[in-house]
């Protein structure tokens, strides 16, 4: 097997003078799991277009398993699994014959497409649907039964853009867990998200990325280290007092960073902040004192949140 | 990095997408028209008993007094021709109104199966074989009752199956072509059935002889798919006499029209994949 199995370099994709993704590089290597972070439109879905060898770049290098998707795009296809942001599941056709039809695609014969069907359905927990409409299913069984039909053809490249988007904790819960049973099998997943829970979650290395450019590239725990404190205080005052009191607040910790809702205070000993802001009379409405995540780092890198 | 031996199972991979990924297509369009065959089944054996009964009989027992404008042959085998090619054109038409449309905007298929190894030429032609596998049926059962009727005069007759699936074709792909590109759905489809289907079956010679109309309005009939469609019909039907040239235009400008918009459904819709 090649060292990487996704190899990307200066890849840049413009709509007439837009730059959607602006020469952005990047290598992933067989079995892991990489991300792209970031918030909606910063260029994520037209990468993963790119990569899903169904959008032209517009220059750059870019070679999928060896391959380049220009001269090669079906053959990169067959080897790809892709989870579109939107579900295109087909209306017209029933839960199993979703997932046959689309094996159908790749070549695979009526009786593989059949078995096949039939253990995926096992797998997103769906067999009892089998012959349900898709449009009677939930949310997150349409995004289950999504990435089983992503999965109809054994793909070495798992592409999920924005897996969890608009589904509830529980139905994510499921999901994530398993995608996790993917990885754990070494199949190569990567995915787009702006949730850095699902980026912590399933991601043992990302990409931040902005505007369509890459702000900063490591593993979950490694960009926190690198970009924030162990730790972060979360204080109110009230949204008027917000600003005034952060003057106040000034000097303790690290760094401060003021919102318009509350102000993070980045340290590495989060219980020593809060009896340093009480020690100096300052009585916030809600404190709390939380470990780094991931969107500490993008707030750092970029002065935004991801969800706005 | 010995590129072609460790990319030689990829290429491999996509071999038999490639060479079947339009049949692929056509698989999964039969396969949802089986969801309503019933309806389609219904509408085929239906429509032309009604037709061929309500004109073929009932308006030709006053129309044959004045059988002299229909060439000597009495109005129902006359008008039978013009009749199963618009049934063509009807069927053609839904089939390639709708499942284009709803592939790009209700029930986003084509994208799922672009993420596949299928090209957007291969969805293109998927389609097309499947609005043959919706027309080829109806023109069967059109035909078959124009025989219960003794609609048809001469053996030759038979032929008016594949003359109407090219009218049907030159005419629905166009709108293939056409509905390739809408991006917003405000009800184009109702407007194509209303004034450009419905109009063409006045305006193309279908009813009454396109000479009985206004020299100005015949053009219509010239440029419409649907009466080359039925005046080779009614050639091969009852043995209607027409100048040699004029029915190799009957072929040549219907298939002229079918490579055309062929072709440039499958430009649009690989431009519009890619983006």
């Amino acid at each position: 097997m090649p060292s990487s199995v996704i190899t990307a370099s200066r890849l840049t994709k413009k709509y007439k003078e837009f730059a959607a993704v602006d020469g952005i590089s990047f290598e992933v290597a067989p079995g892991e799991s990489f991300g792209l972070l970031g918030p909606n439109g910063a260029g994520k879905s037209t990468t993963m277009r790119m990569v899903g060898a169904v959008s032209t770049r517009t220059s750059g290098e870019l070679s999928i398993l060896g391959l380049d998707p220009n001269e090669h795009g079906p053959e990169v296809r067959s080897q790809l699994g892709v989870v579109p942001q939107q579900d295109n599941l087909d209306m017209e056709l029933r839960v199993r014959d979703n997932l046959i039809v689309y094996g159908r695609y790749f070549g695979m014969s009526r009786a593989l497409c059949g078995e096949k069907a039939d253990a995926l359905l096992e797998f997103a927990q769906l067999s009892d649907r089998a012959k349900s409409k898709v449009d009677d299913l939930s949310g997150g069984m349409k995004r289950r039964l999504t990435i089983a039909r992503s999965l109809m053809n054994d793909p070495r490249i798992l592409l999920l853009d924005e897996p969890t988007t608009g589904l509830d904790p529980q139905a994510r819960h499921i999901l994530w867990d398993r995608l996790f049973r993917l990885k754990e099998q070494g199949t190569t997943l990567v995915l787009t998200t702006h949730y850095m829970d699902e980026a912590e979650q399933l991601c043992d290395r990302l990409v931040v990325v902005d505007k369509g450019a890459i702000m900063a590239e490591g593993s979950p725990a490694a960009l926190i280290r690198q970009y924030s404190t162990r730790e972060v205080v979360e204080v109110r005052f009230g949204s008027d007092r917000n600003a005034d009191v952060a003057h106040e607040i000034d000097g303790i910790g690290d760094r401060v960073e003021v919102l318009p809702d509350r102000i993070l205070v980045y340290t590495d000993d989060g219980d020593a902040v809060l009896a340093e802001i009480s020690r100096r009379g300052l009585e916030p409405i809600t404190s709390l004192v939380r470990r780094s995540s991931l969107e500490d780092v993008f707030l750092r890198l970029t002065g935004r949140s991801l969800i706005e | 990095m010995s590129a072609s031996t460790e990319t030689a199972p990829f290429l491999k991979a996509a071999i038999k997408p490639r060479r079947f990924g339009s049949w692929y297509v056509a698989e999964h369009r039969i396969r949802a028209l089986q969801g309503y065959y019933k309806t389609l089944l219904a509408t085929s054996i239906g429509s032309p008993f009604m037709y061929l009964f309500a004109l073929g009989v009932g308006l030709a027992t006053l129309v044959d007094k004045n059988s002299a404008a229909f060439g000597g042959v009495g109005y129902l085998q006359f008008v039978a021709p013009a009749l199963i090619a618009s049934a063509a054109v009807t069927a053609t038409s839904d089939e390639c109104t709708y499942p284009v449309l709803m592939g790009f905007k209700w029930n986003p298929i084509f994208f799922g199966m672009n993420a596949a190894p299928i090209s957007g030429n291969q969805i293109v032609n998927g389609v097309f074989i499947g609005v043959l596998a919706r027309v080829l049926p109806t023109t069967v059962i059109f035909y078959l009752v124009m025989l219960v009727f003794g609609a048809v005069p001469s053996p030759a007759g038979i032929l008016t199956i594949p003359i109407s699936i090219l009218s049907g074709f030159a005419f629905g792909l166009l709108i293939a072509r056409y509905m390739a590109r809408v991006e917003e759905d405000v009800g184009q489809p109702a407007f194509i059935r209303r004034f450009v289907v419905g109009p063409l079956l006045l305006f193309s010679g279908t009813f009454f002889p396109l000479g009985q109309m206004p020299i100005y309005l015949q053009w219509i009939g010239w440029i419409s798919p649907l009466w080359h469609g039925t005046e080779l019909g009614r050639d091969v039907s009852y043995g209607q006499s027409e100048p040699a040239w004029l029915m190799v235009v009957h072929v040549a400008y219907p298939l002229a029209l079918c490579v055309y918009a062929w072709i440039a459904t499958q430009r649009v819709v690989t431009r519009r994949l890619n983006k």
